[in-house]
């Protein structure tokens, strides 16, 4: 049917969108909580929105169901992966910057020199 | 749609390789990686039904909870070796 | 436009490969170089299913993204995640590399054109076993059956290859002994989501193992991915509260137990007048005895496989570091 298959083109449209979106925020922000913010948004959003779009080009099969199930995972795997790098960092000594917003970088990130 | 699909999805690997590589910290590293995965799976489901790969919704379903694991034992191993003494 | 679309992908994943191994090359932090080469398995494992070789896909998936990096990791743990840093380069060792390398591109001047199909690989046994499945075993996926059945006494010995892999760790290590003080810290978040996970990862190792005759799948994707379900609970709760769900002494013998699997199979062939492993003999209707054969002997091929991989991990974080 037409209409399933403008839906379609839309999910996929507006997933690809979401998801340059979320891997430039990841690129440019300034710090490490908030490029945690940017990727959040690609899994949570971009990612369900690009399998639902498949699903509606694939109609109602067998695949079908495994899809909405592999967007079950990610969307309980990915947040629980948010919270638990966020705690790691934080536990690790690497705290956010609040006050100084100008020298962000090279005063507060404690751990900028362990990996290089 | 689906190619613009795809391409999208290949210029965000790209890009999150590229905070996978400059990432100040570990923890950005962490994260561009477990991200990496995430598009991967993505570009399984997409790339597989554009281009009729066989079997492909089981592959994108096994990368998704295998990329939980690996993420996870990454984080569970740093926190361990962290507090025994760095090197740096 | 989808022939397009394959060169695109084919060449972006290929230029990833490239890019990852230099970031993992130049990088200190041996951490960052473990993850990378996960990542590097994906890619990989990407490339295979663009090459329409999907069974190859899913070992790659499992194995190299998921336990090879867990794998490192604990060895990690007790080497030290830096690498020393050498300040010669050797002018030799690259002259070698490259004289190497330009050898073998030369050599692949030969090369029938890739999906060439009258290259030598094609004519000879491939066209046999692709009837001959349809004909005498009537099982959808052909790579499964040539595994299991047309094959079966190499996966034998692959099988019996994985059970000294596990036997050599367990002689060189042992599975120690982990104090329950090792607990990590409570993170209720991270209890509470990963329990149903494990569920899903064990239900769907499962399915993996008995849905191999018709897609993508078979005892060895299945054995490491059932594994990686007691991992995911060792990793999240501790390795004292895993070693207490299956505890360390039971682990060789189904390793043992899944190797004996297969073979009694075998024998069972040669009670029926059948040479080994021959599975016509195990059933009236030939086909049939085919399809009781492949059940049993990929069954063997899971147990083994999920025994020896939990061993070789029990066995690296059972390791006391310096305490």
């Amino acid at each position: 049917m037409m209409i399933i298959s403008l839906l379609s083109d839309i999910c996929l449209l507006l997933g690809g969108i979401l998801t340059l979106t979320g891997a430039l925020g990841l690129l440019r922000l300034p710090s490490f909580y908030t490029r945690l913010h940017a990727a959040s948004v690609t899994e949570s959003l971009a990612a369900p929105l690009l399998i639902i779009g498949i699903i509606l080009d694939t109609g109602f099969t067998l695949d079908s169901a495994k899809l909405i199930l592999i967007i079950v995972i990610m969307v309980v795997s990915n947040p629980t992966i948010t919270h638990a790098l966020c705690r790691a960092a934080a536990h690790g000594g690497y705290t956010p910057d609040m006050q100084n917003k100008e020298k962000s970088q090279t005063q507060t990130d404690t751990c900028a020199k362990e990996s290089k | 749609m689906i190619a613009a699909a795809i391409v999208a999805l290949l210029i965000t690997l790209a890009l999150t390789l590229t905070r996978a590589f400059l990432g100040p910290s570990i923890y950005d590293q962490i994260l561009a990686v477990n991200s990496f995965g995430t598009k991967t799976v993505l570009l399984i489901v997409v790339a597989g039904h554009a281009l009729n790969w066989f079997s492909y919704v089981d592959i994108a379903l096994m990368y998704a909870l295998v990329n939980f694991v690996g993420t996870l034992a990454v984080m569970r191993f740093f926190e361990q070796y962290k507090p025994e003494g760095e090197q740096s | 436009m989808i022939e397009n679309l394959h060169l695109l992908i084919n060449v972006s994943l290929l230029a990833f490969l490239v890019l990852i191994v230099f970031a993992a090359i130049n990088t200190n932090n041996l951490f960052v170089a473990t993850m990378l080469f996960g990542i590097f398995s994906f890619v990989t494992a990407l490339l295979f299913l663009d090459l329409d070789a999907v069974d190859v896909a899913f070992t790659e998936a499992a194995v190299g993204a998921g336990f090879t990096t867990v794998l490192m990791l604990s060895a990690l743990r007790l080497t030290g995640a830096f690498e020393n840093v050498k300040h010669r380069h050797s002018v030799l060792g690259l002259l070698i590399v490259v004289l190497t390398g330009a050898a073998l591109i030369y050599g692949t001047a030969d090369f029938p054109s890739m999906g060439d199909a009258n290259a030598a690989v094609h004519l000879n046994l491939a066209p046999e076993f692709i009837q001959l499945t349809q004909e005498k075993i009537d099982i959808p996926n052909v790579v499964t059956a040539v595994l299991a059945s047309f094959r079966g006494y190499d996966t034998f010995g692959e099988t019996v290859v994985v059970f000294s892999a596990g036997v050599a760790v367990l002689l060189l290590l042992g599975m120690g002994h982990v104090e329950p003080k090792q607990e990590p810290e409570q993170n209720i978040v991270l209890w509470i989501v990963v329990k149903p996970f494990i569920a899903l990862i064990l239900i769907f190792g499962l399915y993996v193992q008995f849905h191999g005759d018709f897609g993508a799948g078979g005892g060895f994707q299945a054995g490491v991915i059932f594994a990686s379900g007691f991992i995911l609970y060792s990793l999240v709760f501790g390795e004292s509260y895993a070693r207490k769900v299956i505890p360390s002494s039971i682990l060789p013998r189904f390793a043992a137990l899944g190797v004996i699997i297969y073979g009694v199979t075998g024998l069972a062939s040669l009670l029926g007048d059948k040479p080994f492993l021959d599975y016509n003999a195990l059933s009236s209707n030939p086909v049939s005895g085919q399809h009781i054969g492949i059940l049993l002997v990929e069954a063997g091929v899971g147990l083994a496989v999920f025994a020896t991989v939990l061993l070789i991990f029990y066995s690296f974080s059972g390791v006391n570091h310096n305490e």
